[in-house]
């Protein structure tokens, strides 16, 4: 696939902090590409460089093959929606859409025309007269996307434009932003603390931290094959707990949390191995955890992690909801809430098993502190 | 029912020192003013009612053309001092560190320390004939005898400029600062030139600023006396020299208000003028939302 846009070991400095720390990555055309992580990671620096408001303080950026470093911002075809938009106040709808066009010294004419092409892909045909403070949040995000494609890009970013909706309407525009998306298949580069946002929408997610990418891949990668323990920690609710390595088995661990329990995992570091007494970091997803009423029944084999303990709460929300059990050593587990079968209806006090393969347990090195 | 009695008498008490002073020290002289400039003199100490001063005023072309001088001088002051104001207000409000954006803000409020006296007779020592500027110039073999750089009216409008810039540049700078640094970025990711982006983006942001200056910097210098005294001499032509006359040389205190009331009118007819062909209303310029 041709990528629209690929950085290669960006880097960027700011006097002795390095925000960008040597980023490679390429975007294919057409597909909606998320930067997730959190504040303070660089991810809105990387995206400023690309856009052509800094300068990198190494590598390259190439937008369609072309190498972008020393284009002016205002000649790079990269479209940007700010994260408060930045829609002209002193301007109407129809001259803010306008702007682009009449920078490029386009005809009256053909300006009124693509304003109300745009207007009509968008759903909000009719508007151009309407002053910008008329709009509600969700049609301004619209009228700042419009203002964009308009121009047809080669890249659309989005600098967290959802950030300052609320989330009701943060929900819906999810959904329209993807919709958005494949009716123009221009390439978006999202950006984003918020990891729900970033795995609804994209085809490819990179989770950044400290300035590096921790990994790229699909969101179902990144979900259920996190390769580090950032990602492990930051995309999508998880358990997690502290432990020392026992004994190791292939990619098998066997370890003890520091509150003494024995459990087993898997190791899902490939880059790193562990020895035997070394600190680990280790996370159970909610929804691998199995809640069982009473106490223990029978055991089927012996890949199964299983702790009794009391309901200490009950979370309720709707289908995601979950319970808090408390362990005989202390530690908290968060599981589903079970809402059929057997274990529905637990009530908190109650004494509980909870069961999960160690398959399902992923084990990482410490040392990379969970959000 | 305490409560509002006591909302009610904070209200007073806050109320009280404004309105006595918009009463007292504005409203009161101003009706005065307009009182006694419609008296004329008919015989010693005695007076009647009428238009009268107003006549004379208009039948009377070195008055009017006095005041038309005035205008046009005054409107060349105000565009000047936009044109010097707008960088240095858009250097303190956006490119500016948050750091020093205050003490620039101090360094141009420097000059106002000095008395508008001391500052004028500052210049007067610059440039008058035996002053530093014609000295350095003959130093320099520029000007082979003393240069007389004072009495013109280019000297005026530029100590004029010089004494007004600050209050151009305050509320320029307060529009500014409250424009999202976003908008000039937009402004030139979706395509704009450097010039685009001040033109279409920067000034009609500002235009609130503009505005606001351009009133006050254009008030000050129609009303301004000392300046064009000093700087321009008897040729300076400045209409409150007229009025000065007419209360101080020719104790014709009639004639001096009618003089004085037709500058107030006519100045407020010149920004009420500048704010239809910007389109901004007071409301919006001086009090913004």
């Amino acid at each position: 696939m041709p990528s629209d846009l690929a950085c290669q070991d960006v880097s960027k400095r700011f006097g002795r902090f390095l925000a960008v720390d040597g980023v490679s990555f390429s975007v294919p055309g057409g597909s909606f590409f998320s930067i997730l992580g959190p504040s303070g990671c660089g991810k809105t620096t990387l995206m400023r460089m690309i856009a052509g408001f800094e300068d990198p303080s190494g590598g390259d950026i190439r937008i369609d093959g072309r190498s972008v470093v020393d284009t002016p911002p205002n000649r790079r075809n990269v479209k940007m929606v700010f994260q408060h938009l930045a829609l002209f106040p002193m301007m109407n709808v129809g001259e803010n859409i306008a702007y682009g066009l009449r920078c490029r010294g386009m005809g009256r004419e053909e300006i009124r025309r693509r304003v109300a092409a745009v207007l009509d892909r968008i759903g909000l045909p009719g508007v151009a007269e309407k002053q910008v403070h008329q709009l509600s949040g969700g049609q301004k995000q619209r009228i700042a996307i419009a203002r964009c494609m308009v121009l047809e890009p080669d890249v659309l970013l989005l600098d967290e434009p959802l950030g300052a909706l609320d989330l009701k309407l943060r929900e819906r525009m999810k959904i329209e932003l993807k919709l958005l998306q494949h009716q123009f298949n221009t390439t978006f580069l999202y950006i984003t603390h918020d990891q729900s946002e970033a795995l609804v929408m994209s085809d490819r997610v990179a989770v950044m931290n400290h300035g590096r990418f921790e990994q790229i891949g699909t969101p179902q990668d990144l979900y259920h094959a996190p390769a580090t323990a950032f990602v492990a920690g930051f995309v999508g609710d998880t358990n997690r707990w502290d432990a020392a390595v026992v004994r190791t088995e292939g990619d098998r661990i066997a370890f003890a949390t520091t509150s003494g329990d024995a459990m087993l995992g898997r190791w899902a570091e490939p880059s790193r191995h562990p020895a035997v007494g070394d600190r680990i970091a280790v996370f159970v997803r909610p929804e691998a955890i199995e809640v069982r009423r009473g106490a223990a029944g029978t055991v089927d084999g012996g890949e199964v992690n299983r702790l009794s303990g009391t309901v200490e709460s009950i979370l309720f929300n709707g289908a995601a909801s979950r319970l808090l059990v408390r362990t005989a050593a202390g530690h908290i587990v968060e599981a589903d809430l079970p809402q059929s079968g057997a274990a529905a209806g637990i009530a908190q006090g109650e004494t509980v098993e909870v069961a999960w393969p160690a398959e399902r347990a992923r084990c990482f090195l410490a040392g990379a502190a969970a959000p | 029912m305490k409560t509002r009695d006591a909302d009610r008498l904070a209200l007073i008490l806050l109320l009280t020192p404004f309105v006595m002073w918009i009463g007292l020290l504005i409203v009161l002289p101003h009706a005065g003013v307009v009182l006694l400039s419609l008296r004329e003199k008919v015989a010693p100490r005695m007076f009647e009612y009428g238009l009268g001063n107003y006549i004379a005023f208009l039948k009377e072309p070195i008055y009017l053309n006095t005041l038309m001088r005035t205008a046009v001088m005054s409107l060349l002051v105000t565009a000047l001092a936009l044109l010097v104001a707008f960088p240095v207000a858009f250097y303190i409000a956006k490119v500016a560190r948050a750091r020093s954006r205050a003490a620039l803000l101090l360094l141009c409020l420097v000059p106002l320390w000095v008395s508008d006296l001391v500052r004028a007779f500052g210049w007067i020592v610059l440039l008058r004939e035996t002053g530093i500027v014609s000295s350095a110039l003959q130093a320099l073999g520029l000007a082979a005898g003393p240069v007389e750089l004072l009495y013109n009216d280019a000297t005026v409008v530029v100590g004029l400029v010089y004494t007004v810039v600050l209050f151009m540049i305050v509320p320029l700078v307060s529009t500014l600062d409250g424009m999202d640094d976003s908008l000039i970025e937009a402004g030139f990711n979706l395509g704009g030139s450097r010039l685009t982006v001040l033109r279409r983006i920067v000034v009609p942001y500002a235009m609130p600023g503009i505005v606001s200056g351009s009133i006050i910097v254009f008030m000050l210098t129609a009303g301004s006396y000392l300046t064009p005294v000093l700087l321009g001499g008897k040729t300076s032509m400045w209409f409150t020299e007229q009025i000065y006359d007419q209360f101080i040389t020719r104790f014709n205190w009639e004639s001096g208000a009618a003089f004085g009331v037709s500058l107030l009118v006519f100045t407020s007819l010149v920004v009420w003028i500048g704010l239809r062909l910007t389109g901004q209303q007071l409301a919006t310029t001086v009090a913004r939302r």
